[in-house]
C-alpha cells in the first residue's frame, strides 16, 4: 500500500499550519518516507510527545497504509 | 482502557523487566528491518532485554499500540517507562543519550 508524499504533508499542516515539513521516499516505493517536521506546536514536549502529534495528524493511518516513516521532529530554531 | 485485559499484561512485563522490546519476530530473529535495528542498538549498549514477539501474539499487537498510544512496532520500554519507537531509539543512540539514559536508570553498567 502507498501514500502519496503530498498527502502526508498535508495532513500534517492540517493539524500544524506553522510546520516546516520535509519529506523523501526512501526507497523510491512510495512506501517508506523520513519526513522532518519543524513546528512550535512541539515546544515544551519530549520526543514521544512530538511524535504523537505527528501520528495524530495522520489520522490513523501511520502502521497503517503507510507502513514506515522514518521521523524527525524539533522546534524553529 | 484499563477495561483490556491485555493491558494489565503488557503491565506486568514492563514491570517484571527492567528493558522491554516489543517487536516483530525474536531478538535472534527480528522479522522485520525496524525491529532489527532496536535489537542492534540494544546489543551495542550492552543491554540485557526482554522481546516480546507481537507477531506471535495478536492481542499483544494491537493492545500495545493501544497502551503507549503509539502506531508502530518496536517500541521500547525502560523501568515500565515507554522510551520510544525506532527513530527515537536511534536519534538517542545516535547522540549518546540512550546510552546515559541506561545507565541513569541503572539498567546497564557503567563502563
Amino acid at each position: 500500500m502507498a501514500m502519496d508524499p503530498v498527502e502526508i504533508e498535508r495532513l500534517i499542516k492540517e493539524a500544524l499550519p506553522d510546520a516546516v515539513v520535509e519529506i523523501r521516499d526512501l526507497a523510491g516505493d512510495g512506501d517508506h518516507y523520513a519526513a522532518n517536521v519543524v513546528s512550535k506546536a512541539f515546544e515544551g514536549k519530549n520526543r514521544v510527545q512530538q511524535h504523537q502529534i505527528v501520528y495524530k495528524a495522520l489520522k490513523g493511518r501511520m502502521g497503517g497504509e503507510l507502513h514506515a516513516l522514518a521521523l524527525q521532529t524539533s522546534t524553529p530554531a | 482502557m484499563s477495561d483490556n485485559p491485555v493491558f494489565d499484561q503488557i503491565r506486568q512485563e514492563t514491570s517484571d523487566n527492567d528493558i522491554v522490546l516489543f517487536m516483530k519476530g525474536s531478538p535472534s530473529f527480528p522479522q522485520c528491518g525496524f525491529s532489527a535495528m532496536a535489537v542492534e542498538i540494544l546489543n551495542r549498549l550492552g543491554a540485557d532485554f526482554k522481546g516480546i514477539d507481537v507477531l506471535s501474539d495478536p492481542a499483544i499487537r494491537n493492545g500495545i499500540k493501544e497502551f503507549s498510544d503509539w502506531p508502530t512496532i518496536p517500541q521500547l520500554y525502560v523501568k515500565g517507562e515507554f522510551v520510544g519507537g525506532c527513530d527515537i531509539m536511534r536519534e538517542m543512540y545516535q547522540s549518546g543519550e540512550l546510552e546515559s539514559f541506561l545507565k541513569e536508570k541503572g539498567v546497564v553498567e557503567a563502563a
